[in-house]
């Protein structure tokens, strides 16, 4: 929870991460692969705040204990999903597994959602890895990349018949949000690597389930909020956003934000720290205190009060998620939506 | 001495003409040029750079092609020698673009098709953006969004921005004479009219934000992986 004058905010960290991506962990022969994914997330967190920044050390493995303090003690946030990455053509034991999040999550309580993955190049023995995944651990998320190597292939389509036929099954197992992320490259390499248009067709044809797209298809802002206008079932996921732009970017931050309150509107987007990329405290205090620069290029695009703010922050994921929100941390249904405009307007 | 920096001038001049396909900035004042080498003999060497180790590689194929071909097309140079550096890809890459083996070559089995309709759907992109950039002073003067839409090139007072919109849609082969409408469909070159065109002015805006936007982290992250700036950096940045 983060309190910032009276008004407290309940926040759910709806993408982060608890990554093992030291040399003991690199497959011997994809040393190269595993070195360059790693330095290029560390590269991202160069867009922070520098007093955050970390030794690439510390980036390559943090500790339980650095994530519960980063995450929890310093860092507002009330309950956390995590989002696996599997990269084992790379990553030995994986560079962030369902079991390695779960034995985090385990010793916390009510804490952690366990989101898991599947690849649907993995056939009948994916199935029922997912299925167990479930079963264990109780995930109602699942965090795709469709960029992900395995066996020679470069990536798949959310929009091919073994990806509907995971993603059935998945409703089935009683999965209600696929987090896309897209990047860094795709298969066939001639195509654009993040071609949201996969994402388009499985949101019309699985209409009970949610899409969030993890990093709103930057650098593709434009394909997604075309498509997110057209589809009620497709999230936002502002991890990069707020932690690649609202420090280092700020003009262009303010306009990103514009866009997505225009296009897609603040009940679609949900606040990710992309932990260990970012910490989350400086992007919760950042966001709470952000507006819209008085500059005229600014004036059009739609407003973010406080509410929308609360509901970015968190309400609207622990909504996906059915997380309990304590009472004082709802939004005041009788407060008029455009009371925070009005009070942006005359400030 | 004289004669080299200056050769090198041209090179670096001509180099300022590849583009970054979804940037739409050349990839000088990017930064990604490395370095620029030319001896006195005409020997011409260039190292391209990226933010990442993971860039795109169909971009990064076209890059460094494109960088190529502009600087083997300059007089009195005896050998060209263009490389990218630090790139999961930069063998097959390189290897390719030396033997001007084109994309599907270089990645065997891993590509289906050349890059030309790759690169359409980024200029496409680019002629969006510059819209934008055209339209809003208008937009900011008063004029509506239909009104925009009455507009064609000529009427439109001239400017750099305006400059380089046209040569977008050129390339395009979208209309660029002066009685073209200022408001064309990117893929067909019909008129954009009336209501449609404040939707049009909307996804305009929109493109640019994404390409100001994805700039910006690209700049950022290749500051992070190089501490040096590029060749032609800052002679154009």
């Amino acid at each position: 929870m983060y309190e910032k004058n009276g008004e407290k905010y309940f926040v759910v960290d709806s993408h982060m991460h608890f990554w093992d991506a030291g040399p003991d962990n690199w497959v011997p022969g994809a040393e190269q692969y595993a070195k360059g994914w790693i330095e290029c997330f560390h590269a991202y967190q160069s867009l922070a705040p520098k007093e955050t920044h970390w030794t690439i050390e510390k980036f390559m493995k943090y500790s339980e204990d650095d994530l519960m303090k980063d995450v929890f003690e310093d860092g507002y946030v009330d309950v956390a999903v995590f989002q696996p990455t599997y990269l084992k053509e790379w990553y030995k034991e994986g560079f962030n597994t369902t079991e390695k999040n779960a034995a985090l999550g385990e010793k916390h309580p009510g804490m952690f959602v366990h989101n898991t993955r599947f690849d649907p190049r993995d056939s009948d023995a994916g199935l029922e890895e997912l299925k167990a995944n479930v079963d264990r651990y109780g995930s109602r998320g699942v965090k795709l990349y469709t960029a992900e190597w395995n066996n020679g292939s470069r990536g798949y389509k959310l929009s091919e018949p073994a990806s509907y036929r995971y993603l059935e099954k998945a409703q089935e197992l009683g999965i209600k949000n696929i987090h896309v992320h897209k990047g860094p490259t795709i298969w066939p390499l001639d195509k654009d690597a993040f071609d949201v248009s996969d994402v388009d067709h499985a949101a019309t044809d699985f209409p009970e389930l949610n899409f969030i797209v993890e990093h709103v298809g930057l650098p593709r802002i434009e394909d997604f909020c075309f498509m997110a206008t057209q589809e009620p079932n497709v999230y936002a996921g502002l991890s990069v956003v707020i932690g690649g732009l609202m420090h280092a970017r700020p003009q262009f931050f303010a306009k990103v934000m514009g866009e997505l309150l225009f296009w897609v509107g603040e009940d679609k987007m949900t606040f990710g720290s992309d932990y260990g990329i970012w910490e989350p405290k400086w992007q919760i205090e950042g966001f709470v205190d952000w507006e819209f620069p008085d500059q005229p290029e600014f004036a059009d695009y739609p407003r973010l009060g406080v509410d929308g703010k609360k509901k970015i922050l968190g309400l609207n994921a622990a909504k996906l998620y059915d997380l309990k929100v304590p009472d004082e941390l709802q939004l005041k249904e009788d407060t008029p939506a455009a009371q925070d405009d009005s009070k942006l307007v005359s400030s | 001495m004289t004669t080299m920096v200056a050769e090198r001038d041209r090179v670096l001049d001509a180099l300022g003409a590849v583009r970054d396909p979804e940037l739409d900035e050349p990839i000088t004042t990017l930064g990604f040029v490395s370095t620029c080498v030319v001896s006195a003999a005409g020997d011409v060497v260039v190292r391209l750079r990226l933010p990442t180790y993971f860039c795109a590689p169909n971009f990064a194929f076209l890059m460094v092609a494109d960088a190529y071909d502009v600087v083997s097309a300059l007089p009195a140079v005896r050998s060209v020698d263009v490389a990218l550096e630090d790139h999961f890809a930069a063998a097959q890459i390189n290897a390719g673009v030396a033997l001007r083996a084109g994309f599907v070559a270089s990645f065997d089995g891993e590509a289906t098709a050349e890059l030309d309709e790759l690169r359409r759907t980024f200029v496409a992109k680019a002629v969006l953006a510059g819209t934008d950039q055209v339209c809003r002073p208008l937009v900011a003067s008063g004029i509506d969004p239909a009104g925009v839409a009455r507009l064609t090139i000529a009427d439109v007072p001239p400017s750099p921005e305006l400059d380089r919109l046209v040569r977008r849609r050129a390339e395009l082969g979208l209309p660029v004479g002066p009685d073209a409408p200022l408001l064309v469909d990117v893929g067909t070159g019909a008129a954009i009219a009336g209501a449609a065109a404040a939707r049009h002015l909307g996804l305009a805006r929109l493109t640019r934000t994404g390409i100001e936007a994805n700039t910006g982290i690209c700049r950022g992250m290749l500051k992070h992986r190089y501490a040096e700036s590029g060749a032609g950096e800052e002679e154009q940045g």
